[in-house]
C-alpha cells in the first residue's frame, strides 16, 4: 500500500457561535480543506439541536401520561364527568398573548458583537410583558385549581380529578421553567452575551409550552 | 477568526480551587470518574446484598454475624426474615440495574470518551452535566437511605408491580415509606440520565471537530450516542410512572391499585386503579433499559477488539445499523415481559413477534464480531479477554430469549430461575464484562498508569468461569421449577435442588472474592502502575492523540484536532507502523470508507 502524504490542510479558527451558524449572518464558512468531502460547514451551536432534544423528552413524558389516562379511563367504572373551570380558556388566551410578546422581542432584536442587543426599549418591554403574562398564566392554573377545590374535588377525590390535577400541575411546572429561561434571556440580553441560538431554543420552548397546553385542554375537554 | 477557543460553545476556563476541580467540577472527564466512583461503590455494595442472599438460600436458617446491624426487625438472631429476603434482594437489583449497569459504562464512560473521541473540548452544556452527576448522586443517597427509615427498604422487586407496591404499609415491611424513598429515587435518577442524554446527543450531533464525520466515530461513540436516544425515551416514560406512584402514596389517589383489594385482611381504600397500567409503563421503560445497559457495551467491546485485532470489523456500518436496529425495535417488545400478566392474549401474540425479530440484530452484531474475529491474529491482553468474554456470555444469555419469546414456552418458564439466568448473563454479567474490557482500555488514558496485566488476566478466568458456575445452573433449576424470588425451598419437589444452591452460593462467594483483585489492581496501578504512553496500544481513535495523558482540561491543547480518516486504519503500512490515526494525514488505506 502506497504511502502518500498529503498537504495538511490549514488550521482554522474555532468555531465562533456568534458568527457561523445560520444565524444573522451565516455563510462564509466553507472552509473545507484539501480531501474532507465530510467537512462542509461548521456544526449549529449546541441549543439550537439540544432544544429539539429536551421537546422530545418532554412529548415522551406526556404522551406516558396521556396512555395512563387511557389506560385508566377503561380499567374501571369510576371514571366521573367533571367540568373544566371555565378560567382554563381566560389563561390560554393570556399564553397565546405571552407567546405573541415574544416573537415581538424576536423581531425587535439586532446583533452586537456577537451578542443580541434590544433594538430599542420596545423590545425589552415586549420581553417583560411576556414574562408577565407566563406568570399570570400560573396564577391563573391556580385559581382554577381553588375553584376545583371550593367544589370538593381534590387530587384523589376521583380519577379525573387525578389526572386534572397531575396534568396541569406538571404542565405548569414545566412553563414555570420556560419563565426561567426567559429571566435568563433578560440577564444575557442585557450585558449583551444573549446569543441567537439561546433567544430561538427559548422561544421554541415557550411555544411549545402553547401547543402542549392547547393539547391537554382538548384532552382534559374530551376526556373528563 | 482567531485561533483562541473562548467563544466555542462546550469551552470554560480550567477550574483552580479544590471544590470546582475535583467536586462541583464541569469538567466531562472528571464527571466521567465520579460516575465511575459511584457505579464502584454501588456495585460493592449490590454485590455484598447478593452474599447475604445465596448465604441465606444455601443454607436457610444460617445466623449471619452482624446482620442486624442492617434491619430493625429483618433478622431476630442474625437469620434472615423472609421479608428482609426480599428487601436485600430489591436493593441488589435497583442498585445494580440503575446505579452500575446505567451509570458505568454509559455514563462514566461515556461522560469521559465520547467528547474526546469527536473531538470537542467538552460536552456543550457543562452545568447540566455536572447535575447530571450530583443528582444522580442524589438519587443514590435517597435510596440507600431507605435502609434507615422506619421498616427498612421496599421488598417489591426492582419492577415493583402494583397493587403491592402502591398499597402502602399494610403491603409488609418497607411497602410505605421504603417504596416511596424507591420511586423519588428512580424519579431523580430519571432527570440526571435525562440531562446527561441531552448532552450526550448535541455533543455527538454537534461538537464533532473538523473530518469527523458520523461514519468517522468509532463504534464506542456510537454505541454512547444510541443509548443516549433510548435513553432520552425511556427515562422520560419512567418518571411519570414514579410521579403517579408516589402520589398514590401520598396523596390517596387510585392510579394502581383497583377497587375492593383486599391486602392481609385489610380492604383498601382505593378505587378503580390498574395494576396493568404500572405494567405497561414499567415496561415501556424497562426493555429499553435491558438495552441502554448492554449498547455501550457492545460498542466499548467493539471498539477494544477493533484495537486488538489490529484490523476494522467485517463491516463497521452494518454494526452500527444493527444497534440502531435494536434500539428501535427495543421500544416494540416490551410486552414480552407480561405474556403472562393476564393482558389480552392477542396482545401476547403481537408482542412475540418483534421479540424474534429483535433477535435479528442482535444475532447480527455477534456474527460481525464472530466473523471478524476470525483469522484475526487478537493481541490477547485484560481488555481483549474481556471483550470476548462479553460476546460468550451474550450469546449463553440471549440464547434462553428465543425460549423465553414464545408465549406459550413462557408461560412455563416466566418467573423462574430460568429468567433469572437468561438476564444475569445478557445483561448482567455481559454488561460488566464490558465494563471491565472498558476499565482495562482506558485506564492508561484516565490515569496515566498501566494496569497490572497478570491480575487482569487472573480477574478474568476467575470471572469467567465463576459467571458460568453461577448463571448456568440458574437455567437447570428454572426447568426444575425452581420459582424465582422465592427465600427458601420448601416445597417437595425442590428439595433435590438445595445442594445446587448450595454450589452456587459457593460460587457466588468466589467469583466475588475475584472482583476483589480488580478493585485492588484498580487503586495500586493507580498510585504505583507502570506508567503509560500516550497511545500504548497503538490505537487510532482521538482520546489516543490528546497532548498529554491524561488528557488536558481542554482535551487537546490549544487546537482541536483535525480528522482525516475512518477509526479503523489498522493493519495498513505507515510510518507509524501497522496504523494511521485518525488525526494523521498520511493516506495509507485499501479499506478507507470515507
Ligand atoms: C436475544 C434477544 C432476547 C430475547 C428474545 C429476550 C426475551 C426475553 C423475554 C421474553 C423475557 C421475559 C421472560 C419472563 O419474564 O417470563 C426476558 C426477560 C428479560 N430479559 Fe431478555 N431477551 C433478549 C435479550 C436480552 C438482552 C440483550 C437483555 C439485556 C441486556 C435482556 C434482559 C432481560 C431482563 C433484565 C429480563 C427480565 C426482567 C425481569 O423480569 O426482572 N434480554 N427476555
Ligand atoms: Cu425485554
Amino acid at each position: 500500500m502506497a504511502t502518500t502524504v498529503h498537504e495538511p490542510p490549514k488550521i482554522e479558527g474555532q468555531r465562533d457561535p456568534s458568527q457561523s451558524h445560520g444565524g444573522f449572518n451565516s455563510g462564509g464558512q466553507d472552509l473545507v480543506p484539501g480531501n474532507l468531502p465530510a467537512v462542509k460547514r461548521y456544526s449549529p451551536p449546541p441549543a439550537s439541536t439540544g432544544i429539539w432534544v429536551v421537546l422530545a423528552s418532554i412529548t415522551m413524558t406526556f404522551a406516558a401520561f396521556t396512555s395512563a389516562l387511557i389506560v385508566r379511563q377503561g380499567s374501571a367504572l369510576d371514571w366521573r364527568h367533571l367540568t373544566l373551570p371555565n378560567i382554563l380558556y381566560v389563561n390560554t388566551l393570556v399564553l397565546f398573548a405571552s407567546s405573541f410578546a415574544l416573537e415581538m422581542t424576536r423581531r425587535r432584536i439586532r446583533v452586537v458583537a456577537g451578542g443580541l442587543k434590544a433594538d430599542s426599549v420596545d423590545a425589552s418591554r415586549w420581553l417583560y410583558a411576556a414574562l408577565t403574562l407566563g406568570l399570570l398564566f400560573v396564577v391563573g392554573q391556580y385559581i382554577a385549581w381553588a375553584q376545583l377545590r371550593a367544589q370538593g374535588l381534590y387530587l384523589a377525590t376521583n380519577p379525573n380529578s387525578s389526572f386534572f390535577y397531575v396534568l396541569t400541575a406538571v404542565h405548569a411546572l414545566h412553563v414555570l421553567g420556560g419563565l426561567g429561561g426567559l429571566l435568563r434571556v433578560i440577564r444575557k440580553m442585557g450585558n449583551s452575551t444573549l446569543r441567537k441560538s439561546t433567544l430561538d431554543a427559548t422561544a421554541y420552548y415557550w411555544h411549545f409550552m402553547d401547543g402542549l397546553w392547547v393539547y391537554l385542554l382538548v384532552l382534559l375537554w374530551m376526556k373528563l | 477568526m482567531h485561533d483562541t477557543a473562548h467563544a466555542h460553545a462546550g469551552q470554560h476556563a480550567a477550574p483552580t480551587s479544590f471544590i470546582r476541580k475535583h467536586v462541583f467540577s464541569l469538567d466531562h472527564k472528571v464527571i466521567g470518574k465520579q460516575y465511575y466512583g459511584l457505579a464502584l461503590a454501588a456495585v460493592l455494595i449490590g454485590m455484598f446484598l447478593s452474599w447475604l442472599m445465596r448465604l441465606h438460600l444455601g443454607w436457610t436458617n444460617l445466623a449471619i454475624p452482624g446482620l442486624h446491624l442492617l434491619t430493625k426487625n429483618g433478622a431476630p438472631g442474625d437469620v434472615m426474615t423472609p421479608e428482609f429476603y426480599l428487601q436485600l434482594m430489591t436493593m441488589h437489583a435497583t442498585i445494580m440495574v440503575f446505579f452500575v449497569l446505567t451509570t458505568a459504562p454509559f455514563a462514566a464512560f461515556g461522560n469521559y470518551f465520547l467528547p474526546i473521541q469527536v473531538g470537542a473540548e467538552d460536552m456543550p452544556f457543562p452545568h447540566f452535566n455536572m447535575m447530571s452527576f450530583w443528582v444522580t448522586f442524589v438519587a443514590f443517597l435517597v435510596l440507600m437511605s431507605s435502609f434507615f427509615v422506619s421498616d427498612g427498604p421496599t421488598l417489591g422487586g426492582w419492577t415493583q408491580y402494583a397493587p403491592l407496591s402502591a398499597v402502602g404499609q399494610v403491603g409488609g415491611p418497607g411497602e410505605g415509606a421504603g417504596v416511596v424513598l424507591w420511586a423519588l429515587s428512580i424519579a431523580i435518577f430519571c432527570v440526571g440520565q435525562l440531562l446527561g442524554s441531552l448532552n450526550f446527543i448535541t455533543t455527538t450531533l454537534d461538537m464533532r471537530t473538523r473530518g469527523m464525520s458520523l461514519w468517522r466515530l468509532p463504534l464506542s461513540a456510537w454505541g454512547w450516542f444510541i443509548t443516549s436516544v433510548m435513553g432520552l425515551t425511556a427515562f422520560a416514560v419512567l418518571m411519570p410512572a414514579c410521579i403517579l406512584l408516589i402520589l398514590d402514596h401520598v396523596a390517596g389517589t387510585s392510579f394502581f391499585v383497583p377497587a375492593n383489594t383486599v391486602m392481609n385482611d385489610q380492604m383498601q381504600p382505593h378505587s378503580g386503579g390498574s395494576t396493568l397500567l404500572w405494567q405497561h409503563l414499567f415496561w415501556f421503560f424497562g426493555h429499553p433499559e435491558v438495552y441502554i445497559a448492554i449498547v455501550p457495551g457492545m460498542g466499548i467491546v467493539s471498539h477494544v477488539l477493533v484495537t486488538n485485532m489490529r484490523k476494522p470489523m467485517l463491516s463497521h456500518r452494518v454494526l452500527v445499523y444493527a444497534m440502531g436496529a435494536l434500539a428501535v425495535l427495543s421500544y416494540m417488545v416490551y410486552g414480552h415481559h407480561m405474556f403472562v400478566s393476564g393482558m389480552n392474549p392477542v396482545s401476547s401474540l403481537v408482542f412475540s413477534f418483534p421479540t424474534l425479530v429483535i433477535t435479528i440484530p442482535s444475532t447480527i452484531v455477534v456474527l460481525i464480531w464472530m466473523g471478524s474475529l476470525y483469522g484475526a491474529k487478537l493481541r490477547i491482553n485484560s481488555a481483549s479477554l474481556f471483550a470476548l468474554g462479553f460476546i460468550s456470555m451474550f450469546i449463553a444469555g440471549g440464547v434462553s430469549g428465543f425460549f423465553l419469546a414464545q408465549p406459550s414456552i413462557d408461560i412455563m418458564l416466566h418467573a423462574t430461575y430460568f429468567v433469572v439466568g437468561h438476564f444475569h448473563l445478557v445483561m448482567g454479567v455481559a454488561a460488566m464484562f464490558g465494563i471491565f474490557a472498558g476499565t482495562y482500555f482506558w485506564f492508561p488514558k484516565m490515569y496515566g498508569r498501566m494496569m497490572n496485566e497478570t491480575l487482569g488476566k487472573i480477574h478474568f478466568w476467575c470471572s469467567f468461569v465463576g459467571a458460568y458456575a453461577i448463571f448456568m445452573p440458574f437455567h437447570y433449576l428454572g426447568l426444575a421449577g425452581n420459582v424465582r424470588r422465592y427465600q427458601a425451598f420448601a416445597p417437595e419437589y425442590m428439595q433435590p435442588l438445595i445442594p445446587l444452591h448450595k454450589f452456587i452460593t459457593i460460587a457466588a462467594l468466589f467469583t466475588g472474592a475475584a472482583q476483589l483483585v480488580f478493585v485492588y489492581n484498580l487503586f495500586v496501578s493507580r498510585y504505583k502502575g507502570e506508567p503509560a504512553s500516550d497511545n500504548p496500544w497503538q490505537a487510532t481513535s482521538l482520546e489516543w492523540s490528546t497532548p498529554t495523558t491524561p488528557p488536558p482540561h481542554n482535551n487537546f491543547g490549544d487546537t482541536l484536532p483535525v480528522v482525516y480518516h475512518d477509526p479503523f486504519q489498522y493493519g495498513v503500512e505507515s510510518s507509524t507502523g501497522d496504523y494511521v490515526m485518525q488525526t494523521s494525514p498520511e493516506k495509507a488505506s485499501a479499506h478507507d470508507e470515507s
